[in-house]
């Protein structure tokens, strides 16, 4: 372990030092914890909103939160370097996985997204890979020279394409734009030169044409409803028109809780999932959902003043990216019900209904602790 | 890490990642900022004008669904056209409780628990918020009358005029456009629900499906808002439905009256073609029903009667029914014995009134074949082989041309094919082979199935259609052209023509004889026993043009098994298939027909007169000239089972 040795060497570099408490030692970030508490129960409370005030929704909810965090509570307790370890085995497995759903995954609305365990239950491997993804690219980089050298940055993009080309053609654009994202996160945070970014943006930009001629009908439809949501009112567009004038009728302080028109005439579609924050700004206005930008804001401060203080790369590469990662969620998921960006299946983190993402979300913030709290010397 | 000059720079490292880290926050923060002046813009700046959408009003996108095109026959005359029809609806968001508007509604008008059934099951379909759904369809003046007094106890619940489907020629255009049929639940759920919003028919079979797309038209829709009462207070914005193409027909409506009333209560069917346009002039199948029933929904009892009716009225006997062609094959046969120079012009046969095969005792006999051996026709060339339709020239033709070159050559007039633009419905028939037999009946072709073949027996079968498209393609002299329905209305339709080859036959004037040969089957008259075309004496007469033709009397196949008849209509339907096929005027072809009157008796005398009634009204513009009454002229000796 000779690499450890060098990477535990004084650093005369910018690190922020910190004193282990209480926290490190049962491995758990009590901020973040606190953090998460407080927009899970604002979200809870737009969910009540939003399910019509059916407690049973809410409770089962809650439940699913109980869930996650005992989740996240293991997997804080699990040594960083397990991960490190399991990081190539897991995404071979998610490899493996995604590829099995294309043989005997079961169709739900046209897509292919779920393996089935015959009689214990059903899951995506596709929320897999959205941690994994981030792990075996902070494996990759984690004992090569950073800034990562032209030939290392091709094998990391082909790491990434795998994935997101397979969960892209179940189709799921919505998560494999988040894992390609969070792929590409790790590349920026592992220090790729600004020359290779600029590269890519103006790359990308310049193949949209191109890229416009992949896409299926129904995804055009939904960018084309971007520019010009009247385009198509009864389709693709209604979204769009009705959580516009949901939002916008809020205004700065909101009709109030639970007083919500549109949502709760079922103008509004999706109004539990994708498309809550319509609800939240709806009842709560303009502030409501400044205070929830705020809670998230501090969330991700928080990840990412912790990733300043991880002692390798690894701990770096992979707390940065999830935290970064969950602000692609939140920018996404309110762009698009704001009308700026077009409709992608992405949730709003913490607050849509549904416990699949919310698991995976806490399994992340569980990663995160386990960084932060298993540290080999402390300074 | 064994060379040293690989040692990671770790301070190096750590500095890029806090550099990084803290620009990706900065871009964090900014974009924050950016979705924070997005909602400013829309809950600040725009509040006003999305509060008034939102507060008391409410907005509302209602659907203008679209005019369905007409369809119009060659004339003008109208085929399909659309008549406003009074729904009854329910919004079930305006309704506080359902069951009791249902309850009031039952004491109000004639509403069965079937309705109400109907209404649940459409209610569970996918839609859109305040979208009404039907309860009743076809309201009376009366029942209309009724809602309205009683509208301020019944809120949520509306009557809708609807523009419905209307077939204003009834029976006679059934089989030859089809018909539109209420969207069922397996429809809704393959069908685009934005395209059919607001449209509650579907094109289900004939011309009305092919073309549905043109047919449909647009739907629109304009935003309004509504008080909370459902009222609209004003429309922000309208986008007006497009309607959908009219289509225009080569069918004749006088025609395909003409050929209807010609089959009069027999079962049967008349194609007629334009050979220069391939356009479909008439296209009847007899007995029909009324399509109309089918627009407004038809009672199960009404549905099952005709379904279960032994006639078979719904069954499109034009381009689904599958027959055997018997002697109207022969000229076909006669063209490939032409066309790969088996025969020449000149061959003849001397026929004695039966055809063996080498080593096989089976007699196959001609039509006038005598237990003492005075039937045959004689010495018989091509045209008499033709006009007299003997079957042991064919007999040996086909044992000479083997079931290969037959098959090859049937092909290019249509056989086993279906060549019709759109008609995507019309049944291939069947063109034997030898890969056919051994698939299918794992059986080899025998020699005798090549004999039987000759004279249109066996396995081949054809449509009324595909008969009516080979005679055509004769009266062009081997040029292809696809038959349709369609005039004007969409450019569809050149796309998926994929055609046999013409038929080269060379010389040119070897046509001249298979025409003329066709043409004295009709013509050739007051020549003695045994010498007249065979459908002379019934229809050959005063006839102001030159028509060529050939009859058929195909056998039948058989019953089918579990179906219970009477002793005297077995009888009847024992009896064989009476085939007319024909074009004129020979020298520039008009029109070129198949006729069929299932269980007939013979063609020349059941099926050829309504072919010249068809055709003469066609050509002489409704003065029926000579018809079966004329038949004044003592015609025994060809009255004797004229094949």
């Amino acid at each position: 372990m000779s690499n450890d040795f060098v990477r535990q060497m004084p650093n005369s570099g910018f690190v922020f030092q910190r004193k282990a408490g209480l926290g490190d030692k049962i491995h758990l970030d009590f901020t973040l914890m606190f953090l998460l508490l407080c927009i899970s129960a604002y979200g809870l409370l737009i969910l009540y909103s939003a399910v019509e005030q059916q407690t049973a929704v809410v409770v089962s909810q809650m439940f699913k939160f109980g869930a996650a965090t005992v989740v996240m509570i293991v997997m804080a307790q699990i040594s960083p370097v397990v991960y490190l370890r399991l990081a190539v085995i897991l995404y071979l497995l998610g490899l493996v996985l995604l590829s099995l759903v294309y043989v005997v995954g079961i169709e739900v609305n046209g897509s292919t997204r779920w393996l089935q365990i015959p009689g214990i239950f059903r899951f995506q491997p596709s929320e897999l890979m959205k941690l994994v993804v981030p792990m075996i690219l902070a494996w990759y980089f984690h004992d090569r020279h950073l800034p990562p050298k032209p030939k290392h940055i091709l094998w990391a993009i082909v790491m990434i394409a795998i994935p997101v080309l397979l969960i892209g053609g179940q189709p799921d654009l919505g998560t494999a734009l988040i894992i390609g994202a969070s792929g590409l996160l790790v590349l920026l945070l592992a220090g790729i030169h600004w020359r290779y970014i600029a590269g890519a943006i103006s790359a990308g930009l310049l193949s949209l044409p191109a890229l416009w001629f992949v896409l299926r009908d129904y995804q055009r439809q939904r960018i084309m409803t971007l520019f010009d949501p009247e385009r198509d009112p009864l389709g693709a567009g209604w979204n769009i028109i009705q959580s516009q004038t949901a939002i916008g009728s809020g205004g700065l302080f909101g009709k109030g809780l639970f007083q919500g028109t549109q949502s709760h005439l079922d103008f509004l579609p999706e109004s539990q999932t994708d498309f809550i924050i319509a609800v939240l700004a709806e009842e709560l206005g303009f502030f409501g959902v400044v205070i929830l930008l705020i809670l998230y804001i501090l969330l991700m401060g928080r990840g990412a003043l912790i990733s300043l203080q991880a002692q390798d790369t690894f701990g770096r590469l992979l707390t940065g990216t999830i935290t970064f990662t969950f602000f692609v969620y939140v920018f996404v998921n309110i762009a698009m019900v704001s009308g700026i960006l077009p409709v992608v299946g992405v949730p709003l983190p913490l607050v849509s209904h549904g416990g699949t993402s919310i698991l995976t979300l806490f399994a992340g913030f569980g990663m995160i602790m386990s960084i932060h709290t298993h540290r080999r010397i402390t300074l | 890490m064994v060379e040293p000059l690989a040692l990671k720079d770790h301070s190096g490292e750590s500095r890029i990642y806090v550099e990084r880290a803290v620009t990706g926050f900065g871009i964090l923060l900014l974009l924050t900022l950016f979705l924070v002046a997005r909602l400013f813009f829309l809950q600040v700046i725009k509040y006003e004008e999305y509060a008034t959408r939102s507060d008391k009003n409410r907005i509302q996108v209602q659907l203008l669904p679209p005019i369905r095109g007409l369809i119009y026959d060659r004339n003008g005359e109208l085929i399909a056209d659309n008549i406003p029809s009074y729904n009854l609806t329910i919004t079930v968001e305006r309704v506080d409780k359902l069951d009791e508007t249902l309850v009031k509604l039952r004491g109000l008008m004639n509403l069965d628990a079937e309705d109400v059934a109907g209404f649940h099951k459409r209610l569970k379909r996918r839609r859109r918020p305040f979208d009404s759904v039907p309860i009743l369809f076809k309201l009376s003046q009366e029942e209309i009358a009724l809602i309205s007094v009683n509208r301020y106890a019944l809120p949520g619940v509306e009557v809708e005029a609807k523009l419905v489907r209307h077939y204003p020629q009834n029976e006679l255009m059934a089989h030859a456009v089809g018909s539109v049929r209420r969207i069922n639940e397996k429809d809704a759920r393959r069908l685009d629900a934005v395209v059919y919003s607001g449209t509650d028919h579907i094109g289900k079979i004939g011309i009305e499906r092919h073309y549905e797309s043109e047919l449909l038209g647009k739907v629109g829709y304009q935003q309004v808002e509504t008080n909370a009462r459902g009222k609209v207070m004003k429309v922000l914005e309208s986008n007006l439905p497009v309607p959908g193409k009219n289509l225009v027909l080569y069918i004749d409506s006088s025609l395909q009256r003409v050929a209807s009333d010609a089959i009069g209560d027999r079962r049967g069917s008349i194609v007629a073609i334009d050979p220069q346009t391939g356009g479909i002039l008439a296209l009847v199948s007899k007995p029909s029903y009324d399509p109309n029933l089918f627009v407004r929904g038809i009672d199960v009892k009404t549905y099952s009667e005709l379904r279960d009716s032994p006639d078979a009225p719904l069954f499109n006997r034009a381009i689904r029914g599958q027959y055997e062609p018997g002697s109207t094959i022969k000229p076909f046969i006669g063209i490939t014995g032409l066309v790969t120079s088996t025969i020449n012009p000149e061959y003849s046969i001397e026929d004695p009134g039966w055809f063996q095969l080498p080593k096989d005792s089976r007699l196959y006999r001609d039509w006038n074949w005598t237990k003492s051996g005075l039937g045959g026709h004689g010495t018989v060339n091509f045209e008499k082989a033709i006009y007299r339709s003997c079957n042991v020239y064919f007999y040996q033709l086909a044992v000479k041309l083997g079931i290969e070159r037959i098959h090859h050559h049937l092909e290019l007039f249509g056989f086993g094919l279906n060549t019709a633009l759109d008609l995507p419905e019309a049944k291939n028939g069947l063109l034997p082979s030898r890969q056919w037999k051994r698939d299918a009946r794992q059986l080899p072709w025998y020699p005798g199935d090549t004999v039987n073949m000759a004279i249109g027996q066996g396995d081949v079968l054809v449509t009324p259609l595909q008969l009516a498209t080979a005679v055509m393609v004769i009266a062009n002299r081997g040029k292809w052209i696809a038959p349709r329905m369609i005039k004007s209305g969409s450019k569809r339709i050149d796309e998926n023509a994929v055609l046999p080859d013409d038929v080269d036959l060379v010389p040119d004037h070897v046509w001249d004889l298979i025409i003329s040969s066709m043409e004295k089957v009709v013509h050739r008259g007051n020549q003695g026993f045994g010498e007249n075309g065979t459908a002379w004496a019934y229809i050959g007469r005063g006839i102001k043009y030159r028509m060529a033709g050939k009859s058929g009397t195909a056998q039948v196949v058989g019953i089918k098994q579990g179906e219970v008849y009477n002793e005297d209509e077995l009888e009847e339907r024992q009896r064989k298939h009476a085939w007319f096929i024909a074009f004129a005027p020979v020298d520039n072809p008009q029109i070129a027909l198949a006729v069929l009157i299932e269980n007939g008796g013979g063609g020349s005398s059941v099926a050829a007169p309504i072919a010249r009634e068809v055709i003469d009204h066609y050509l002489l513009g409704g003065n029926r000239g000579v018809a079966r009454v004329q038949l004044s002229e003592p015609v025994q000796e060809e009255m004797a089972g004229i094949n």
